[in-house]
């Protein structure tokens, strides 16, 4: 296929362009389709396109985008540019991170929130420097893996003192010894940690904090075994993956390319709703714990966001919301959504610093009470 | 790569698309293309979609158009291979060496006698007589993600007192994901892909009017049109086509017994939307929903 010529360099041409567009194409997914085509005997261009869905896989999120590129190399069609779905009916944008490789992540979500950009958002990106809390996260994080919350798994550890006894051990240890059983082996399930997802109020009110709250994410992302990070404002996106690289810096500057809806208004009920409405999200909530780093204020609806708080109270292990206004000691919350929410809350705690909302985070271990 | 071109006299997807059909599976054309070149190309298939579209049952329905036993293989989260591989039977092992010894005789532990096969071993063993589902691949950890993937690219495995297994021919190995999180990208480009929507009305009601027994035809329209408004609604569990085919089949049940149409389909709720959350949620437009679909 060196020096491809005809047919097969028109379809080779197909799978650079995809590449271009920042579809994951691996060299071994372009021989399954020229192999697919040719076993097919394609009577018609649908043949073609039905092989390239099933071999070059591009990501369910993407077939439109897929079949636009599809269309234009091969049928001619001028490429659309890439508006929202007509059956999209849901008012909030959900965006995330992990549907492309590690290369296109910038490009394709600044251009895909570009084009959506509506006059109601304020889209603005911004530069993130690291905070000034560096030591206390640092110390944070030090602490951190001793004192996560732990849930026992699936997998057996043999132990000095268990609950089974280690069968596989004994029968190994008795092979060497003549078939004798010397000593009894115990067993116990092992323990892993919970997982953590942290949603980060990017809203206007909060503009002062979100710096040190993505600072304090990125340390807890680095730390721990399973966190998930979300901001939400007038739009839910998943930053987990650019805050885990492991500069700081680096790490809050690609956040911060991620996100489309600094500082402008909140939908809190509507963003949490989102979460839920999204199976594979709602799937990271469940046994997990889950911090709300928000000042509550709900322009919206507070009924809808006091839905959403009770549904996470119900699948998540502990829901912890912390708010800067809580800094105050006479903190009692007066927005009608944190009000409506507060029942199904397992802490309603004092957000106002980093240090502050990182020993709540290290107490989540501890008795349940509040 | 090793193409074949027929498996099982079976040519093309269209062939593919009949055959599944007479074993009770209706099959869209994408998956059908789908899954004829992964048994052409001797790649795995992996099929993914939301829970309740018809995964499994494609595994099953492929199988039994091959003549093969299906060797199912259910992902959790910590499976290891012990329990996909192989394990060795220690109490048996260990009462051959104690008998052995008493007689003073030489024994080799390591016979098949005392390994224990788990779905991979035994579909490499055997891969003429078998197809490998590995269901639900997003529940397990990335550890096994990646084990995975060394299976699937070699199809051989080695056990250290035995030496490396390997399949003497591809096997066929069919992969199913709900997309809880995301494959690895490396597994996904090994594979050949197929992402099973929800299906277009008039596909679901031909799925019931074949899957369910002495459903009326106006039923299986009612139920596919409600179904597909229900899809719509912000649901924490949206209803699948096996639940699409227990309604119908439980209103007509109820509607036999004397309950009346609308009555029969809302009395039978409950085995369309199977979270308190979501009958709460749907109860205020419940009636305006089956009015709609009643049409």
């Amino acid at each position: 296929m060196s020096n491809a010529t005809g047919p097969i360099a028109h379809f080779l041409a197909f799978t650079a362009l995809l590449r271009r567009s920042g579809f994951a194409v691996a060299p071994e997914q372009t021989m399954a389709w020229l192999a697919a085509i040719e076993l097919l005997g394609p009577t018609e261009i649908g043949d073609i396109r039905r092989a390239a869905r099933a071999t070059l896989a591009p990501p369910p999120e993407r077939f439109a985008e897929f079949d636009a590129l599809f269309d234009a190399h091969f049928l001619g069609s001028i490429v659309p540019t890439l508006e929202a779905e007509p059956g999209d009916e849901e008012p909030l944008r959900v965006a995330e991170d992990a549907s492309v490789g590690p290369e296109p992540l910038f490009g394709d979500e600044t251009r895909e929130s570009g084009a959506e950009a509506t006059t109601a958002e304020r889209l603005s990106a911004r530069r993130l420097a690291p905070g000034q809390e560096a030591e206390t996260l640092r110390r944070f994080a030090r602490a951190l893996p001793a004192r996560m919350p732990r849930r026992r798994g699936y997998r057996w550890r043999s132990a000095r003192s268990g609950t089974g006894t280690d069968a596989r051990r004994m029968f190994r240890d008795a092979m060497r010894h003549a078939g004798e059983f010397v000593r009894l082996r115990r067993r116990r399930r092992d323990l892993r940690q919970r997982r953590i997802v942290v949603l980060i109020d990017v809203s206007g009110s909060m503009k002062e904090r979100t710096q040190a709250h993505l600072a304090f994410a990125h340390a807890l992302v680095r730390a721990a075994d399973a966190v998930e990070v979300f901001t939400i404002g007038t739009r839910l996106t998943r930053i987990t993956r650019p805050l885990r690289l492991k500069n700081r810096a680096q790490a809050l500057a690609a956040a911060s390319l991620v996100v489309a809806d600094w500082d402008g208004g909140t939908r809190l009920g509507e963003a949490l709703n989102a979460f839920l409405a999204v199976p594979r999200f709602a799937a990271l909530a469940r046994g997990a714990a889950l911090v709300v780093l928000s000042d509550g204020l709900e322009r919206g609806d507070p009924t809808g966001m006091a839905d959403a708080v009770a549904r996470f109270s119900r699948i998540a292990w502990k829901t912890i919301w912390l708010t800067p206004l809580a800094a105050d000691p006479g903190f009692e919350p007066r927005t009608a959504g944190l009000v409506a929410a507060r029942p199904f809350l397992d802490v309603l705690g004092d957000g106002g610093s980093v240090e502050r909302i990182c020993a709540h985070v290290l107490q989540l271990a501890d008795a349940r009470a509040a | 790569m090793a193409v074949r071109h027929t498996i099982v006299g079976i040519g093309s997807p269209r062939e593919l698309e009949a055959a599944l059909r007479a074993a009770y599976y209706l099959a869209d054309e994408e998956l059908s293309t789908a899954a004829y070149l992964a048994l052409a190309l001797g790649k795995p298939l992996l099929l993914e979609g939301a829970p309740g579209v018809g995964k499994t049952e494609a595994a099953k329905a492929i199988a039994g158009v091959l003549g093969r036993t299906l060797l199912r293989l259910q992902c959790y989260e910590g499976i290891d291979a012990a329990g996909a591989l192989y394990e060795w039977n220690f109490p048996r092992q260990m009462l051959a060496l104690r008998q052995e010894g008493a007689y003073g005789g030489d024994i080799d532990i390591y016979r098949d006698e005392f390994l224990i096969e788990r779905p991979m071993l035994a579909c490499l063993r055997r891969p003429q007589e078998t197809v490998l589902l590995i269901d639900e691949i997003d529940r397990s950890d990335h550890e096994f993600e990646a084990f995975l993937l060394e299976f699937l690219s070699d199809f051989q495995i080695s056990i250290p007192e035995r030496g490396t297994i390997r399949a003497y021919e591809r096997p066929v190995v069919i992969l199913t994901s709900n997309r809880t999180r995301e494959l690895h990208e490396a597994l996904r480009r090994r594979c050949v892909y197929h992402w099973i929507d929800y299906p277009t009305p008039d596909r679901e009601m031909r799925i019931i009017m074949m899957r369910a027994s002495g459903v009326s035809e106006r039923t299986a329209h009612a139920v596919v049109a409600a179904v597909g408004r229900l899809r719509r609604e912000p649901l924490a569990k949206l209803p699948g086509i096996a639940e699409a085919v227990e309604w119908a089949e439980a209103a007509t049940l109820l509607n036999e017994q004397g309950t009346r149409w609308p009555d029969a389909f809302r009395r039978s709720l409950g085995v369309v939307l199977k979270d308190e959350d979501d009958l709460v949620h749907v109860a205020p437009r419940i009636d305006a929903i089956l009015a709609e679909a009643q049409a």
